[in-house]
């Protein structure tokens, strides 16, 4: 099964389950489907709960909000990822603002759905992950879809949480295949410290006995893998990635031992003390990155124990270009990954 | 003598440059489209075909000093401006002498005092900082944005009007009412009106039914002065259609509607007008492009440095 159907099964599942659910974006309703065609199918089973809306994103992002603040669920579907910056009020200073400043919690089933990323040639505003500026807002989560998370239950999640929710999805991995980790690689999921969706890992035979440990969210799963196979061919270097579906809050605790707090974690401290590099990758620009905040978290926890500091991976700090060439020179890509690698591997 | 009905049915055909022009933007529409489906070009385009007229009409209505901002649909907006298939080919195929060096793209220009982007609605407010600058450093010049219908939907567009109006500034707001945005038929997104929008903001509205360049520079003259000599914003709505796609391979809508469409395509009633000249102009440009698309094949790759 793709990616993109994965999660258009996903959205049929919430609309199913749910009578008060809303799916709401912009040229969604069939036979469009939406952009990316991950609507596909909704407006057609569900009329008048999958609604066709102007282009107004901040409009559309506040009127979910309001749904969301009568109880109802509202997932919306931001065309390009980029857009989202026009709905940042909504987001930051209602939506994540409500769940806790009247002095009460009011919950708030929603999500804002952003189809995220570069690789396609779409130019600078059409191309960006800005997962970054949705980081460190309190009462905000922030998700990233990935082909090893089942995306009904991060769906699940993200609603059940009662916080709003931001949703990025690597444009790319839509049409990729689910759970699909290149030979001799395996993968299994592990328990987060939250309620939510598991971490999940991909690696050679032992999971804790890799050079190295790579941190990446879903868009980058591929890349990185196909990396770890080329560093294992060539130079006999064993990764293991570990992928989690929430971004923010970055739980510590699943990655490392310290308190012990989640269930299976204390299998992590090791895997990540016993590797020679740590490195975090995401595609997002340098600067202010996500990568950062998961940095600082396991120096803060495990500073003394690690052989040399986390190593970030970003693609270039600058506009993404239209033009392939100039985009792949910009953009993190499989081989800035190999080389980030050995980098970090050198002594 | 013609009979009037058949004047009204046959447009007599623009002098040579204007149809020379019109062509030029019409084969290098066609000509992206088929770059695409070669494979030949990736990431994405947005085609004017069927609206070419709109910025061929306005060409000698606007000025080198005139800030112009196009959007997304932007290709026919630089060609008019610019007469520069050349530049912006290279531009859209990332190969050197691009416009913007391949970084920008279909959607990404800047160029003397033009400039396109992709995300809708954005232009505006800026377009009303440009015309108050105007206004203070070079009175008599305009700033002009294109927008769609669909645009329409965006607060920023009614936040620029406001403003544009309560300060007097020289904006001309050029919509291309193509009666659709991407998917969605403009009845599905837009309640009221466009010149009841104008309206309310005690902006001037004009809206231009016919494809007719003659006649739409007619209306548009004296309109278009009085933006610059009263600083009053006019909102100068084209009731057009959109041939192809929204971009590529993605048209659902039916049959008819294209057909529709088709119907009020310049292109079949200037070809009818005068079949002998028409055809010998239209083979020129369809060469001409065709050239075009040769010569920047072979061209190296555009260079750039990423900032940062
Ligand atoms: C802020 C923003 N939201 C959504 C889009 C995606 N998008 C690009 S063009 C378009 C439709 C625009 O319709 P309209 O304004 O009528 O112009 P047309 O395409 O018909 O020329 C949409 C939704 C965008 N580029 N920017
Ligand atoms: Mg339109």
């Amino acid at each position: 099964m793709r990616v993109a159907e994965n999660l258009n099964a996903a959205l049929h599942g919430v609309l199913e389950a749910d009578p008060a659910a809303y799916v709401i974006g912009e040229d969604i309703l069939d036979p469009y489907g939406g952009a990316f065609k991950i609507t596909k199918g909704l407006s057609s089973r569900f009329p008048g709960r999958v609604l066709g809306t102007p282009i107004s994103e901040a409009g559309i992002t506040g009127l979910a909000a309001g749904l969301a603040l009568c109880g109802d669920t509202a997932i919306v579907e931001i065309m390009f990822g980029d857009f989202v910056a026009l709905a940042f009020d909504q987001i930051v200073n209602f939506a994540a603002k409500s769940c806790s400043m009247y002095g009460t919690r009011v919950p708030m089933r929603m999500v804002v759905r952003c189809p995220t990323g570069g690789g396609r040639g779409y130019g600078p505003t059409h191309s960006q992950s800005l997962q970054k500026h949705f980081i460190g807002v309190p009462g905000l989560s922030v998700y990233e879809m990935s082909p090893l998370h089942d995306n009904r239950a991060v769906m699940n999640a993200m609603l059940a949480s009662g916080e709003p929710s931001v949703f990025f999805e690597d444009k790319v991995l839509y049409t990729r295949r689910m759970y699909d980790v290149p030979d001799p690689f395996r993968s299994d999921m592990i328990p987060a410290g939250h309620t939510g969706p598991g971490v999940a890992r991909v690696f050679l035979d032992d999971p804790e006995e890799a050079d190295c440990v790579i941190i990446a969210p879903g868009g980058m799963v591929d890349r990185v893998t196909r990396a770890m196979r080329a560093l294992l061919l060539d130079h006999e270097i064993t990764c293991c990635l570990y992928v989690p579906s929430r971004l923010y809050p970055f739980d510590p605790f699943d990655l490392t031992d310290s308190g012990a707090r989640a269930v299976g974690a204390g299998r992590l401290g090791p895997a990540l003390r016993r590797a020679r590099a740590v490195l975090v990758v995401e595609e997002g620009t340098a600067g202010g990155t996500w990568g950062s905040e998961v940095a600082h978290q396991i120096h803060r926890l495990m500073w003394r124990d690690l052989r040399r500091p986390v190593a970030q991976v970003n693609s270039v700090g600058s506009v993404i270009p239209a033009a392939a060439h100039l985009e792949s020179a910009v953009l993190v890509g499989e081989s800035t990954i190999y080389d980030a690698v050995l980098e970090a591997l050198r002594d | 003598m013609t009979e009037p009905s058949a004047v009204l049915a046959r447009p007599p055909l623009p002098d040579d440059g204007d149809l020379d022009l019109l062509l030029l933007i019409r084969h290098f529409e066609l000509a992206l489209l088929d770059l695409f489906g070669q494979g030949l070009l990736a990431g994405t385009t947005h085609t004017c075909l069927g609206q070419e007229y709109v910025p061929v009409s306005l060409r000698p209505l606007l000025g080198a000093d005139d800030f112009v901002f196009s959007n997304h649909r932007g290709h026919g907006h630089y060609l008019a401006r610019f007469e520069d298939p050349a530049g912006l080919l290279a531009e859209i195929m990332g190969r050197e002498g691009a416009v913007c060096r391949g970084v920008g793209g279909s959607q990404h220009v800047y160029r003397d005092r033009y400039m396109s982007t992709g995300v809708q609605g954005e232009s505006l407010p800026v377009a009303t900082g440009v015309a108050l600058h105007l206004k203070n450093t070079s009175p008599g010049a305009l700033a002009c944005a294109f927008i769609g219908d669909g645009t329409w939907g965006e607060g920023a567009v009614y936040e620029a009007l406001n403003i544009a109006s309560l300060w007097r500034l020289p904006l001309l707001v050029v919509v291309e009412n193509n009666g659709i945005a991407q998917s969605t038929p403009t009845a599905r997104q837009m309640a009221g009106t466009v010149a009841a929008r104008a309206e309310a903001f005690g902006a001037r509205h004009h809206r231009v039914d016919t494809t007719d360049i003659g006649v739409i520079r007619d209306e548009l003259a004296p309109l278009v002065s009085e933006v610059r000599l009263e600083n009053r914003p006019l909102v100068v709505e084209f009731a057009t259609h959109r041939l192809g796609p929204h971009s590529k391979g993605d048209d659902t809508r039916p049959r008819d509607a294209v057909r529709e469409a088709e119907a009020h395509d310049w292109y079949r009633r200037y070809a009818q007008a005068d079949a002998g000249r028409f055809a010998r102009a239209d083979e020129i440009q369809r060469d001409r492009v065709a050239a075009i698309v040769r010569e920047i094949s072979a061209r190296p790759l555009s260079r750039w440095e990423p900032c940062g």
